[in-house]
């Protein structure tokens, strides 16, 4: 039996209107053998997903497959009619999908839905799927399955649902289990958990995986072999130790550069200037020209050659030797001003409850604690990151102690003003000294405005600007420091690229002067090329003009990067805190630790070691007693459950709240 | 479940109260009890005795919220506002201006209106989900284009028009059922066929299309794409999962209806002569008898508030999502 | 020809309708939020058809929007004395089909009256038969040529039709005829073209009417005589106005409201809700007819304070407007404090308030442009179903006064003689084609109003 699974061949997917089609997949040849792990990576939009929805003939509605060949195990899977193609769906050929919360039927009980897949593809066990069912569950690792089955989506958490999707595709014993995305939507330590889990059905089951992703982490964590996608494209092909140790391509070459890390504080993030060619027309020349740093003569021809083999090589005018990529200049020297004498904004005890109300008078019964008193000190020049997982109240934080939220108790002093008494037009005129920058650059500015008229509407409520003139003068100086052309003022929101109204948005906060910015997630949304640019500024920004930066991240890289201090948020409250190399490099507690070791590495040498994390997040309407993370805490001990740790000092700064250290003081 | 049916129940208490307001301010503030009487007697040259005579008759001498008169309680309790008004709470909904007891007409009058209004939804339910079904099924093709265009052309006629041509059609021309008419007991089907069947027609257009988007939504859904790829059938997909989510919306929107049936529907009662609430409606209008168009306010709101709790209730029911706080 | 100018309510509404469409139009001229959809709307076949059939309806409806009082010559003192009528530029065009009046039914194209009269023949003798009708076809010696003289008008007012759209186009193309060749073959154009088309049958329909109406009832007479056609026309405006100002008058409450209640929550929010869901809770129908009933008394009550039927007819029509909008406010003030919700919690509106911008610039700002079309989909979409409900509720007679012109009034007027033999149908039908094909364009231009701007509302509207 050949090794050969599966192949595709000149594979061209269009969508969209005949006239002017989108050509989202464009000539794409690729192969998958027996037991490995195929891996695709690439930004949004350069049609990874589309490939995938090809191979199941998923394609949306306006999709059409208007070129190429798919063979599994020789058969064509194009040439297959509709009834035919239905057995290899499900049956030879699995897939799970990004969203596993919308991927499920909401009305459906999960033991239902994944027996459905059993009737079609097992017949052995058609007549009674239920045993089959709960044998699925067990395998991709759901406790208590006799019980699971029975429930309906909305009562798993992400993770449990993600598992559900996957005993759905296990159900017709497939041969090749695509993935598309399958852990961009859950938190670093359930990543954890479902990757490793697909590594274990796969050596179990001996299936080919699939897996698409843009998390060059999870590329180095799963893959066997690597290809990279670029508008439609597949741009290097190589084995996953090859690729890591050599990318030939220079988009290839640039994302690893793009990705931040403690490695990079004093050189800085080399970005990608441009954006994603537009995919609805032909292309005469090289994809990446325009966005190419090591691009010559030879480039503005002809469309680049494949080099070297199918499954070993790269499409590039250029030989290896002669891409030359700069080497970024350093920016600056990685270090931090040193703490003022007073911090910029200083938080004690800070608690944001929301009441759970019940019964006929709508009494309150409980709270939901979603800040529980926190302490932390913004300085001038410095940052400091707050991380965590979805639903720690780290976003909550961000809001309460620039007072849009209202906290339910505790202080917040701004350079000595107590914030949380202030009302009404007092609060108001301060507020220009403290700005926030969103996550999603899509809803951060209102559509219907002009870029003008939104830079400036700080300015506006301020006071800030004698006139509309003097306005738009300060409005393009500030377009300028955020990289961007003074024909912007004319334009909306719509019209700019994800990276671009990030700009915009650091533009507008900074229109009125602030000292403090809290940047909620800002980059989260953005690709890796575009995040660098991002990042790069906010970092210049806060050299320039000393600004204090609380950065709201779950991205442990980006912390490395930029933070100068970590505080790590788990249910409310901060249980570690420390300098940034004390934390990343010496983490104390056992949560740090497990959210640390996480990570997926970009480095497939140094695949690490996961600290396997029991359950979920427990819900913050009501933490477990003691301390609230002993329920998944691998290093649990009696006491753990009976009363919150104090927090107590290791060394210069670095604070601990756990039971472990408390005898070192 | 219990506390929150407790809180909507005392929730409709303000609500009665005010629509309890509103119609009293309709109809005793804005025109005093005097023109009410000059209007009934004819308008020229009424004679005070003559209205003071119409108002003794009807209980409107009484002065409208407070009787100075009066002593003690009855200060408050021998005006018209308690009268008519409070009342109500009581489902006492007093005489009419016939002389007759409303609440015992209502009672009588609205096993007609139910015998009519439940078989149109019913069968209104059945035809508009199999004809959405077919379109969602056929979507994009020309069937679908032009079930749309015959449903938005549907939407566009009057239900006056569905009546009188159902009458003229399928009981004048080809003389298969009785144009107007009602017996009781079980003789009454023959009376009640075409009404129903016209009921149930003049829905057809807003009822398929309506439906129809709701399928398209779900259809679009992540999870119908994962059903798909387990390798279920369009059918399959349609039927067990589609459907399934589709049926929520359906549902809650009949529930929320259902109690309001009970108001008959005021067309279709009136051209066929069924004696139901619907036709009692019209002719209290048109003989101006506000007693009774008071009477049917107050339990027209009643009954819209246990509509919007039933709808409530039964999503808890179909939605395994939805639990009440 | 002296005339006194009359604005009665409703025209004074009329205009300001018409002023806030153009300035809207300027406005969304320059936005191009605004601008995207309706030039998707443009592009559509269905909706520039149905654009050129509401065009006519809302020409009828404007010519029978501008008042006068004709002149009547002068008084004693040589000062001007004006009719108490109150015309209108349609009354005026259609003068003819206004004066025609018959004694009373006659069927479309009829000769002779419907009924049986005693006639007195000139030779004294009295015979009971259908008498000749005074106007209807009265230009006919022998009513015997009536197939041969209907033929030949058709004939003629199709010839004129297409002259008259021939002309037009010419005219929109400025002369050209290149445009002309290139609208009829470019395919980017089918939208023009399907206008174009529409076009056609709107002047073919007008060239035969030019021809065929000042000498025939088109769509026979009513009880009293009167024509049928005009009727119809003079319908179109009372559909129109209920249609249009009924959403007018409620819209400034159902948006501030709903915004409010949507942005500011907590009391303010129970308050709003606790508004709309009493008001709501009462069935529409009855509120209306208590309302309508307290109406006509206090007008029974007052009748000194109108100056003529026409305005107290008037009077009566802009409150059966107000009392539909009091009970159709509701649903969208429901919809715009969701979508509201939805808002408030967006970034934007949240970075506004970072900067200390006024509740209330943020509801002006941020949130009122966000969720404008969505009432421009509601005021669309509300149109046919008001049109309708016009009818029905004139039906129950606590519609627009008896006196006003309107399809339901004729359609109630005309049921009773369904039980005659041989039925009076038509003016059933012209009531009926009259509201079909109005309400059948404004429903084909809503649905793609509504999926140019906000396709996610086909869930909830």
């Amino acid at each position: 039996m050949s090794d050969l699974l599966l192949e595709v061949r000149g594979l061209r997917t269009w969508l969209g209107p005949e006239d002017q089609p989108v050509r989202a997949v464009d000539g794409v040849d690729l192969t998958l053998r027996r037991g490995e792990t195929y891996v695709l990576v690439g930004e949004s939009g350069c049609g990874k997903s589309m490939i995938a929805y090809s191979l199941m003939r998923l394609l949306p509605p306006s999709g059409r497959i208007v070129a190429g060949e798919v063979l599994l195990e020789g058969r064509a899977l194009l040439d297959l009619t509709e009834a035919e193609m239905r057995r290899e769906r499900g049956g030879s050929i699995g897939m799970i999908f990004q969203e596993p919360m919308t991927s499920l039927n909401p009305v459906m009980s999960v033991g239902r839905q994944v027996a459905e897949a059993v009737r079609l593809h097992d017949p052995e066990h058609a007549a009674n799927p239920r045993p089959r069912v709960i044998e699925l569950f067990r395998q991709v690792g759901i406790a208590d399955p006799e019980h699971r089955v029975d429930e309906y989506p909305h009562q798993l958490s992400g993770g449990m649902k993600q598992r559900v999707m996957i005993a759905i595709a296990l159900a017709g014993r497939p041969k090749v289990l695509i993935a598309d995305e399958p852990t961009t939507a859950l938190d670093v330590t359930i990543q954890a958990q479902v990757l490793e889990l697909l590594r274990d059905l796969q050596r179990e089951t001996g299936m080919a995986i699939l897996l698409i992703t843009h998390d060059l982490g999870v590329v180095a964590e799963m893959a066997d072999r690597v290809g990279v996608m670029y508008a439609g494209q597949l741009v290097e092909t190589a084995g996953v130790h090859e690729f890591f140790a050599h990318p030939r391509h220079p988009y290839s070459r640039k994302l690893f550069r793009a990705l931040p890390g403690a490695d990079k504080r004093v050189q800085g993030l080399d970005a990608i200037p441009g954006r994603v060619p537009p995919l609805d027309r032909a292309f005469t020349r090289c994809r990446f020209l325009d966005r190419c740093e090591a691009r010559q003569a030879v480039c503005e021809g002809a469309l680049p050659p494949w080099r070297g083999e199918a499954e070993d090589g790269y499409r590039c005018h250029l030989a290896v030797e002669q891409i030359a990529l700069g080497t970024p200049t350093a920016r600056d020297e990685g270090t931090a001003p040193p703490r003022a004498a007073e911090p910029l904004l200083r938080a004690r005890g800070l608690q944001v409850h929301f009441p759970i109300r019940e019964g006929v008078l709508r009494r309150v019964v409980g709270q939901v604690r979603a800040v529980d008193g926190l302490d932390i000190d913004l300085w001038p020049g410095r940052t400091l990151a707050l991380v965590g997982e979805s639903g720690c109240g780290k976003t909550t934080t961000g809001k309460a102690l620039l007072q849009l939220l209202r906290p339910t108790a505790g202080s917040v002093r701004f350079d000595g003003i107590e914030l949380t008494s202030l009302g009404g037009k007092a609060l108001r005129r301060l507020r220009h000294q403290f700005q926030i920058i969103f996550q999603d650059p899509a809803s951060s500015m209102n559509p219907r405005m002009l870029v003008e008229d939104i830079v400036a509407e700080g300015m506006v409520a301020q006071g800030i600007g004698a006139s509309r003139a003097e306005r738009r003068e300060r409005a393009i100086e500030l377009l300028d420091q955020v990289g961007l052309s003074a024909e912007a003022l004319r334009r909306y929101p719509h019209e700019f690229s994800g990276g671009q109204r990030q700009r915009i948005a650091i533009a507008r906060a900074l229109a009125v002067d602030p000292r403090l910015i809290v940047c909620d997630e800002p980059t989260s949304a953005l690709d890796v090329s575009v995040q660098a640019q991002v990042l790069n500024l906010l970092k210049e920004l806060q050299r320039e003009l000393g600004l204090a930066y609380l950065f709201i991240t779950h991205n442990i890289a980006v912390v490395a990067y930029l933070a100068d201090e970590v505080a790590v948020m788990y249910l409310g409250r901060i249980v570690e805190q420390g300098p940034v190399k004390a934390i990343l490099e010496n983490p104390a507690h056992p949560y740090t630790r497990a959210l640390l070791a996480a990570v997926p590495v970009p480095d497939p040498e140094h695949r690490r070691r996961v600290i396997r994390l029991e359950g979920d997040l427990p819900s913050p309407a009501a933490p477990p007693p003691g301390c609230h993370f002993h329920e998944r805490c691998p290093r649990v001990m009696p006491r753990c459950r009976e009363a919150y740790p104090p927090r107590c000092s290791l060394d210069a700064g670095h604070e601990v709240a756990c039971w472990l250290y408390e005898d070192e003081e | 479940m219990m506390a929150y049916i407790v809180r909507r129940v005392l929730y409709a208490i303000p609500i009665l109260i005010g629509v309890n307001l509103l119609t009293f301010v309709l109809f005793f503030v804005v025109n005093s009890p005097d023109d009410m009487a000059r209007m009934h007697l004819g308008v020229k040259r009424v004679s005070d005795q003559a209205i003071a005579e119409w108002k003794a008759e009807r209980g409107y001498d009484k002065p409208l919220v407070w009787n100075a008169e009066a002593e003690g309680l009855a200060k408050l309790t021998d005006t018209i506002f308690f009268d008519k008004s409070v009342r109500l709470f009581a489902f006492d909904f007093g005489q009419s201006d016939s002389g007759r007891n409303i609440g015992h007409d209502i009672a009588q009058r609205m096993w007609p209106s139910l015998a009519i209004a439940v078989p149109i939804m019913l069968v209104g339910l059945a035809v508009n989900i199999s004809f959405s079904l077919l379109l969602a099924f056929f979507r994009g093709t020309y069937l679908d284009f032009w079930g749309v265009v015959l449903c938005v052309a549907m939407m566009s006629i009057s239900g006056l028009f569905y009546i009188i041509g159902g009458q003229v059609l399928l009981g004048k021309l080809l003389n298969l059922f009785p144009i107007s008419g009602y017996a009781p007991g079980p003789d009454a089907w023959r009376f009640l066929v075409l009404p129903v069947i016209i009921g149930a027609i003049s829905g057809i257009g807003s009822g398929t299309r309506w439906y129809r988007t709701l399928f398209l939504e779900e259809v679009g859904k992540d999870f119908v794409r994962t059903a798909r790829a387990k390798g279920l059938s369009e059918r399959a997909v349609l039927f067990g999962h589609v459907l399934r989510n589709a049926l929520i919306p359906i549902l809650t929107g009949v529930v929320v209806v259902i109690p309001t049936l009970f108001m008959g529907s005021l067309l279709l009662e009136s051209f066929f002569g069924i004696p139901g609430l619907g036709s009692y409606t019209i002719d209290a209008i048109s003989r101006q008898d506000f007693a009774i168009v008071r009477a049917m306010v107050f339990l027209g709101a009643v009954l819209y508030i246990l509509g919007l709790l039933l709808t409530d209730i039964s999503y808890t029911l179909v939605d395994p999502r939805v639990r009440l706080q | 020809m002296g005339f006194q100018p009359v604005v009665l309510a409703t025209d004074a509404l009329i205009y300001l309708l018409l002023a806030l469409a153009v300035g809207f139009a300027l406005y969304a001229r320059r936005h191009e939020h605004l601008r995207a959809p309706w030039r998707q709307v443009a592009g559509s076949r269905t909706a520039m058809g149905a654009l050129v059939v509401l065009g006519v309806y809302v020409l009828i409806g404007l010519l029978d929007t501008v008042h006068f009082r004709p002149l009547q010559g002068q008084d004693a003192q040589g000062r001007p004395r004006y009719a108490t009528e109150v015309l209108s530029l349609l009354d005026l065009i259609a003068a003819p089909l206004r004066e025609h009046r018959e004694k009373t039914y006659s069927a479309p194209f009829a000769t002779h009256l419907y009924m049986r009269e005693t006639i007195e023949l000139p030779d004294g003798r009295k015979v009971r038969d259908y008498p000749r009708l005074k106007w209807g076809g009265a230009h006919l010696a022998d009513p015997a040529d009536r197939a041969a003289d209907i033929t030949r008008r058709v004939a003629a007012g199709l010839m004129l039709g297409l002259v008259i759209w021939g002309g037009a186009l010419l005219l929109l193309a400025r002369g050209r005829l290149a445009r002309l060749r290139r609208l009829f073959r470019a395919p980017e154009l089918a939208a023009l073209r399907s206008a174009a088309w529409t076009g056609l049958v709107m002047a073919l329909l007008l060239g035969l009417v030019l021809n065929l109406a000042g000498v025939w009832h088109l769509l026979g007479t009513d009880k009293v005589g009167e024509d049928v056609f005009y009727q119809s026309l003079k319908s179109v405006r009372t559909g129109l106005v209920i249609g249009t100002l009924t959403t007018l008058v409620m819209l400034p409450a159902a948006v501030l409201l709903g915004i409010m209640a949507g942005y500011f929550r907590s009391w303010v929010d129970d308050v709003i809700q606790y508004l709309y869901t009493t008001l709501s809770s009462v069935p529409g129908v009855l509120l209306i007819a208590a309302a309508v009933l307290m109406m006509q008394i206090y007008m029974n009550n007052h009748q000194a304070e109108f100056n003529s039927l026409t305005e107290r007819a008037d009077l009566r029509l802009l409150f059966l407007c107000l009392i539909l909008g009091v009970t159709s406010w509701t649903s969208l003030c429901r919809l715009l404090r969701g979508e509201t919700l939805k808002l408030r919690q967006l970034e934007y509106v949240q970075a506004a308030q970072a900067f200390g911008v006024r509740h209330f610039t943020i509801l002006a700002r941020h949130v009122l442009p966000n969720v404008m079309h969505i009432v421009l989909i509601v005021v669309v979409l509300d149109f046919s179903g008001l049109v309708l409900a016009e009818a029905v509720l004139s039906y129950i007679n606590i519609g627009v006064d008896p006196n006003t012109n309107s399809w339901g009034n004729m359609i109630n007027s005309a049921r009773l003689e369904l039980a005659r033999e041989p039925v009076v149908w038509w003016s059933l039908a012209a009531a009926f084609v009259f509201m079909f094909v109005l309400v059948l364009a404004a429903n084909l231009f809503a649905d793609v109003v509504r999926d140019a701007f906000d396709p996610r509302l086909r869930e909830r509207t």
